[in-house]
């Protein structure tokens, strides 16, 4: 938090710095801004124009096919179990390291940061050699009758994988300037140890913990490549959102693949809004990215 | 006395540790385990057979194209973005994390429809004779898309803290825009922008969902790492798909501790107090 005293804003009659010319600032904020429109703007746009190409109507019967609407019910379920127990984990994981100091806390930080540096598809790949029929626990599973890939459990197993940074990184930070003292204090006064999360340090972390959560299950709703490997693609049954978006669109059906996309861009816009909001009342923000 | 008054150790460890180990460890040991069952000699035919190879080649190139754009772009956006003030710029500035939020797949059936020879930008671009979808050029339009906002939010921290002292004191010994901004800027950001690179370029090398759509995926020539390791699965050739998929996941070490490495001299850098 380097601290620039002699930066009270700059608008207006501050010193003048480098590309403050007129023409260069103008060229430059258009060419920035035209192609940021064209790159990332546009594919939204398009989104929604193709979406509703065929008018609303069609739109409404689009999304309430029966597999359609099953997809966006077990995309809603996935997430309903992944968000809660990676919200689990990440506070777990956040207490762990930030209120204590033990060895090997810095190589716990950059083992909960893995999955965001590996691809979804060694993710999905990785979860068929666990629990697929050519994996360790395949055989014993099949014996017990119990069916983990190209079935739901799957899909939520490789959403775990993916998204468990979410939380924890949002809270270590956060929880690591805040130190202990507060949940000393409270110890001190005599409140137990549950009681002193919920009523001090809960009330200290709930912005940082909502973004992590928000940010968690937008990527368990959109995620791809990782459940695209072990969900089997079973029609009606075994297919998110954004698989079903893939087989729409192989299909053909670029009307229903644009309806359904249309649904994920809405949850990204909600996310985008929800984000900024939350940004502005202190969370987020450090640089890097996921 | 210890310092461990606080409680909730044992537990919060021991969740955080067994869910590590249950989620992130054991599927990435049993894709290894794997890999290795095709011995050393297998190992090396399968991850060096020509179609792997171009896939690797098609993969890191497109890659490199695409974050070299987002080094440009990226920067540039981070420097309006801080240093000028005009109207829709928080807008712009949350439409920078777009990519983040918009699912893959739906970013590339997008993509893929306005590059389309009917599509918003292909028709255009058909005219002057330029075809995105279904090459190589296409898979750079994808991956651009997906890592844009790894170097603009790592530059711009850096940006919005340098101290306009320093622009000064070069500009008062005479040193024109150009010369302060390669001389004394960019030397400053570098770091950052060195981080942020990394990371959009490990972004690309992963990227699956927003490439395949717009790919043609063919072998040799628009076949990226990924779809290859996904169609031995789909031809039940998994030992394959294993070794495949670890070679992926080596060069996602290397990414990360290249990446580590690099945000570390960056911290450095900023850390001005």
């Amino acid at each position: 938090m380097a601290a620039t005293p002699t930066s009270v804003p700059r608008v207006g009659n501050g010193p003048r710095r480098v590309g403050d010319g007129p023409l260069f600032r103008r060229a430059l904020i258009g060419t920035v801004v035209t192609v940021t429109l064209l790159l990332l703007v546009a594919p939204v746009a398009l989104i929604v124009a193709r979406a509703l190409e065929a008018g609303v109507g069609a739109y409404w019967a689009t999304l309430t096919s029966p597999d359609t609407a099953h997809a966006i019910g077990l995309t809603v379920l996935v997430a309903l179990v992944a968000v809660p127990i990676n919200t689990v984990f990440g506070v777990s994981a956040a207490w762990a390291i930030t209120k204590f100091t033990f060895p090997g806390r810095r190589a716990l930080i950059t083992l909960i940061e893995i999955p965001f540096s590996i691809s979804p598809v060694v993710a999905g790949v990785a979860y068929l050699f666990v629990y697929g029929l050519q994996g360790l626990f395949g055989p014993a599973l099949q014996a017990a009758e119990i069916k983990v890939m190209f079935a739901v459990p799957g899909i939520i197993l490789a959403s775990l994988f993916v998204t468990a940074p979410f939380v924890a990184r949002e809270l270590i930070p956060l929880m690591e300037s805040q130190g202990r003292d507060e949940e000393e204090a409270a110890l001190s006064l005599g409140a137990g140890g549950l009681r002193t999360f919920l009523l001090v340090t809960l009330p200290n972390i709930r912005w940082a913990l909502l973004y992590g959560v928000v940010l968690c299950n937008a990527r368990v709703m959109g995620e791809f490549g990782a459940v695209s490997v072990v969900s089997g693609n079973v029609r009606g049954q075994t297919n998110t959102l954004p698989l079903q978006i893939e087989l729409l669109y192989q299909d053909y059906n670029t009307a229903g693949a644009f309806a359904a996309a249309s649904v994920l861009a809405l949850l990204a816009l909600v996310t985008l809004v929800v984000k900024v909001v939350l940004e502005r009342r202190g969370a987020g923000r450090r640089g890097g990215g996921h | 006395m210890a310092r461990r008054v606080l409680p909730g150790l044992p537990l919060t460890l021991g969740v955080t540790l067994f869910y590590l180990a249950l989620i992130v460890c054991l599927p990435l040991a049993a894709l290894v385990y794997k890999a290795a069952s095709l011995g050393p000699e297998g190992y090396w035919r399968v991850v060096t057979s020509a179609r792997a190879i171009a896939s690797y080649q098609v993969t890191v190139g497109s890659a490199l194209v695409a974050t070299l754009f987002n080094v440009v772009w990226g920067f540039a956006l981070a420097w309006i973005l801080t240093r000028y003030r005009f109207p829709g710029r928080r807008l712009l500035d949350a439409v920078v994390d777009l990519p983040f939020a918009l699912p893959t797949a739906v970013a590339g059936i997008a993509l893929t429809a306005l590059f389309a020879e009917n599509g918003w930008f292909g028709a255009i671009l058909a005219d002057v004779g330029i075809t995105v979808v279904y090459t190589p050029l296409g898979i750079m339009v994808a991956m651009a898309f997906t890592s844009l906002p790894f170097v603009v939010r790592t530059v711009q921290p850096v940006l919005e803290d340098l101290d306009p002292a320093v622009e000064e004191a070069a500009q008062s010994l005479g040193a024109r825009d150009g010369r302060i901004f390669t001389k004394v800027i960019l030397p400053l950001v570098t770091p950052a922008l060195l981080a942020g690179t990394s990371l959009a370029f490990a972004r690309s090398l992963g990227e699956f969902g927003a490439v395949i759509f717009i790919a043609g995926n063919q072998p040799n020539s628009t076949e990226i790492t990924a779809l290859l390791a996904f169609i031995r699965l789909e031809e039940f050739d998994y030992e394959a798909a294993a070794a495949i998929a670890s070679v992926m996941l080596l060069a996602a070490f290397v990414m990360l501790a290249v990446t580590n490495v690099l945000q570390a001299r960056a911290l450095r850098f900023t850390r001005t107090d």
